[in-house]
């Protein structure tokens, strides 16, 4: 009896796939040579699986702001938000998101990951119902786990099938409808509009997490709602800076008045350290930034739109029928040719996301590319070629 | 409703992912006897929550192994409104 031991059917799925030369699980990037590309294994490669949809890791008065907050503030602040964790700039930080959304509160956690769990799990009270998506981020269900609240779950951007679930919920009760604005796995967008309609039908307070669609849809960025022109019909918006905003940590804004307890109450944003200066300056720095790159979100679109056409083209099943956001995902049939598959294309110089079950919806396979607005038209083109070259090395058969 | 009808029912929405056809009893269980994966039975469950007109909340689904704690739950429920 061990307490490692009921995850040996993990170990052996893990060791069943046959990875010779490259491991998707254990790879380093030795070197990064800019937004788009990096050493791999002494290999030059395009860099086709980031989260870097707008290329803010390398902008230049991000960079610039984090070095001079190091140099004032230091490396860390060695504590809690609520405690000596508070410096100018995480005000100042906060202040730019509430702008940027024109909304009046903004709280900033140390990750997505922990603003979800925080306002989630603060949310949700025993008596309350939270209702969300079955294919909700883990940070979703993880907050619903902590929180004392019923769960009702439906199906995949199935706007009836959540319908039939509100009507059941209790008149009276308190209710949470939380929804993402882009699924990351098969960059789906939410029909979001016929959700929050229906869920403000029933009285749902709503949260939309806008963590995969932040950046780039919408005018000025701050994601589908705001492209839809349904951001009064959302209570919360949770969002992460390890995306589009190229460096690390969470933020949660809203215009509800009572919103500001939160910090007393939160636990994922009370005990764990805030975020250093330095971070703090370059996600106000690649925020504003954002809020100005109408050319920027144009450029990613295009490059968003050729390589799912030419992908498509080519002949590879898509998971969405058009580019509906820069995450284009390609399916494969299964582990064995998935596994070949996304080896061979890292030995072609690209690198892509393998996503296999539980983090890909109805145990699907995939290659998960997205691209970033700095890819050159070249760098796509190339990205679909050795797509191709790679599927006649494997034996994938295309149907163009 | 009677236990007996409400696990008739229940096993009339299984009996279609009874791929190997093994007899369904009280004690049957979804995850080994079955083997069903985590998504046929999200299916499963939004199959009952309809057929019944009940939330099956995500709560609850860790005990609910058998088809006897299914039809236990769905009656509490049932009893409840
Ligand atoms: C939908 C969604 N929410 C939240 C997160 C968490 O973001 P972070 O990386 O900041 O923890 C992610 C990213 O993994 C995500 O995809």
């Amino acid at each position: 009896m061990d307490l490692l031991d009921k995850f040996d059917a993990t170990t052996a799925l893990r060791d069943s796939l046959p990875f010779t030369k490259a491991d998707p699980f254990t790879v380093v990037m030795d070197e990064i040579i800019s937004e788009t590309e990096a050493m791999i294994g002494g290999r030059h490669t395009i860099l086709a699986g980031t989260n870097n949809y707008m290329g803010m890791t390398f902008n230049q008065e991000a960079i610039k702001a984090a070095k001079d907050a190091l140099d004032k503030f230091g490396t860390g602040t060695t504590g809690s938000r609520v405690l000596n964790g508070t410096y100018g700039g995480h005000k100042a930080l906060e202040a730019t998101i509430a702008d940027f959304y024109g909304m009046d509160h903004c709280m900033v956690f140390s990750t997505g990951y922990q603003a979800n769990l925080g306002l989630i799990s603060a949310l949700g009270g025993k008596d309350d119902y939270i209702i969300i998506d079955a294919d909700s981020h883990a940070s979703i269900y993880d907050g619903c786990t902590m929180s004392n609240a019923t769960i009702v779950r439906f199906k995949h951007n199935d706007v009836a099938h959540m319908e039939k679930r509100l009507k059941r919920i209790p008149e009276g009760a308190n209710k949470l409808l939380v929804v993402e604005g882009m699924y990351s796995m098969l960059g789906d967008a939410a029909p979001l509009k016929e959700l929050l309609e229906v869920g403000k039908k029933y009285g749902c307070m709503t949260l939309v997490d806008e963590a995969h669609s932040m950046g780039f849809c919408g005018e000025k960025g701050r994601g589908i709602a705001e492209e839809l022109d349904v951001e009064h019909l959302v209570d919360f918006f949770v969002g992460t800076f390890s995306k589009s905003v190229g460096t690390v940590g969470g933020f949660a804004v809203s215009n509800h008045p009572k919103f500001d307890v939160l910090r007393y109450v939160s636990r994922p944003y009370i005990f764990t350290a805030s975020l250093p200066p330095s971070v703090v300056a370059s996600a106000t720095a690649a925020i504003k930034a954002i809020s100005r790159s109408g050319n920027r979100r144009a450029h990613l679109w295009e490059n968003a739109r050729s390589l799912h056409a030419g992908l498509k083209k080519a002949g590879f099943n898509l998971c969405t029928e058009t580019a509906e956001s820069p995450i284009i995902a390609v399916h494969l049939p299964d582990p064995m040719m998935g596994t070949k598959f996304w080896e061979q294309l890292l030995m072609e110089g690209v690198y892509v996301n393998m996503a296999a079950p539980p983090a890909t919806p109805a145990g699907m396979f995939l290659m998960r590319v997205s691209v970033c607005a700095q890819h050159t038209s070249d760098q796509i083109n190339e990205i679909i070629k050795r797509f191709i070259t790679t599927a006649e090395k494997v034996g994938l058969t295309l149907n163009p | 409703m009677a236990n007996a009808q409400t696990f008739e029912t229940i096993c009339a929405l299984i009996t279609p992912l009874n791929k190997k056809n093994i007899a369904l009893g009280p004690e049957t269980t979804f995850a080994v006897d079955l083997e069903l994966d985590s998504l046929t039975v999200m299916d499963l469950v939004a199959d009952i929550e309809d057929e019944f007109d009940i939330l099956l909340p995500l709560n609850l689904l860790p005990d609910m192994e058998t088809i006897q704690q299914v039809v236990d739950a769905v009656e509490k429920i049932l009893a409840s409104e």
